[in-house]
């Protein structure tokens, strides 16, 4: 449900950077989306078709870069993907796991004509 | 027809964090301390406010921000002690954002209040994405929900100062290890407060009570 608000918030970034770039069309946007970020790709394109409706970014294609989660370990600082959600460190087997990577939400660019 | 790439690398949520900021901005001008206070569905929010109200309302004065999908059962809970409080419905969106806090407290008069809590719709994902500006995010966790919610969950455990663990009273009924609970917790979240409490029994409250009141000291002298 919450990628109805995402989807609004995104469309209008868009809208707006094509805007200033004194765009006709947008065709393509790129959207970097984390595993943890809790957004749904397939939801959000199925808000996208129904919001984008009549404005310069109907029909564009949505392109998600999705992000794994990445940990890093407190204590002995190794990074690793963590699997099944376990976050225990593979080297040292503590639980000490700070996330650098996999809450992304962000655009990373559009593309227009 | 030639296709330029705009390079934007701007947050989804950006105008949301602004929002959030300016309503901090607002709240930090009247030095009122706010807690975003997040949970599943029945794990305890509205208990926790009404007890924390119990315990500061002599002294402090207290606003309530409920948000609901729909209905104001615990508005009318609030009101009915005589706190001021603004209902915000959702209409089935699953978690407050700073825009929708920002009409919230056009609602209030802040000139008269020093603590603020902002309850928001139960849910462990969502809320977590959206700023509201908030001095503290809280979350609580209960005991029946069961110790493995931080494997879950991760985010909202790892971006939350405060972790009340609440419904401590049903231990004796559950298989829920506290010790592998903190043990994940603090090691997502390593600057993390946790308090074990039971809003039915008062149990643990103390610890929870003591430090609100430092909290609201500290920011007095801001």
């Amino acid at each position: 449900m919450h990628e109805a608000g995402i989807t609004e918030s995104m469309l209008s970034l868009a809208l707006e950077k094509a805007g200033e770039a004194q765009a006709k069309k947008i065709t393509r946007i790129n959207l970097v989306i984390g595993e943890l970020s809790g957004v749904v790709g397939d939801c959000v394109q199925f808000y996208f078709d129904v919001l984008s409706k009549d404005t310069i970014a109907e029909g564009a294609a949505l392109n998600f870069e999705t992000k794994p989660i990445q940990i890093r370990c407190r204590k002995c600082k190794a990074v690793f993907y963590p699997t099944n959600h376990k976050w225990t460190c593979p080297e040292c087997h503590e639980m000490s796991a700070e996330i650098v990577s996999g809450q992304e939400c962000y655009m990373e660019s559009i593309e227009v004509e | 027809m030639t296709i330029k790439v705009v390079t934007v690398g701007e947050k989804i949520l950006g105008t949301n964090d602004a929002k959030a900021g300016e309503n901090r901005k607002r709240l930090d001008e009247h030095s009122i301390f706010t807690i975003n206070i997040m949970s599943s569905p029945g794990a305890g929010k509205t208990s926790l406010i009404l007890a924390t109200i119990k315990r500061f309302s002599k002294d402090v004065r207290i606003g309530v921000v409920e948000g609901d999908v729909a209905s104001s059962v615990d508005a009318e809970k609030v009101n009915a002690i005589g706190i001021p409080v603004v209902q915000i419905n959702t209409g089935g969106g699953c978690h407050l954002d700073a825009f929708m806090v920002e009409k919230g407290l056009g609602n209030l008069n802040l000139e008269e209040i020093d603590l603020l809590f902002i309850e928001n719709v139960g849910n462990l994902i969502c809320p977590n994405n959206y700023r509201l500006g908030e001095d503290v995010r809280l979350m609580i966790a209960s005991m029946p929900e069961g110790d493995d919610k931080p494997y879950k969950y991760p985010g909202m455990f790892a971006d939350s100062d405060v972790v009340i663990l609440n419904k401590t009273d049903l231990q004796p009924y559950l298989d829920f290890s506290e010790k592998s609970f903190r043990k994940v917790v603090t090691g997502l979240n390593p600057d993390v407060v946790i308090f074990p409490i039971s809003c039915k029994t008062g149990s643990g409250l103390t610890g929870w009570f003591t430090w609100l009141e430092e909290a609201l000291r500290k920011k007095k002298k801001q």
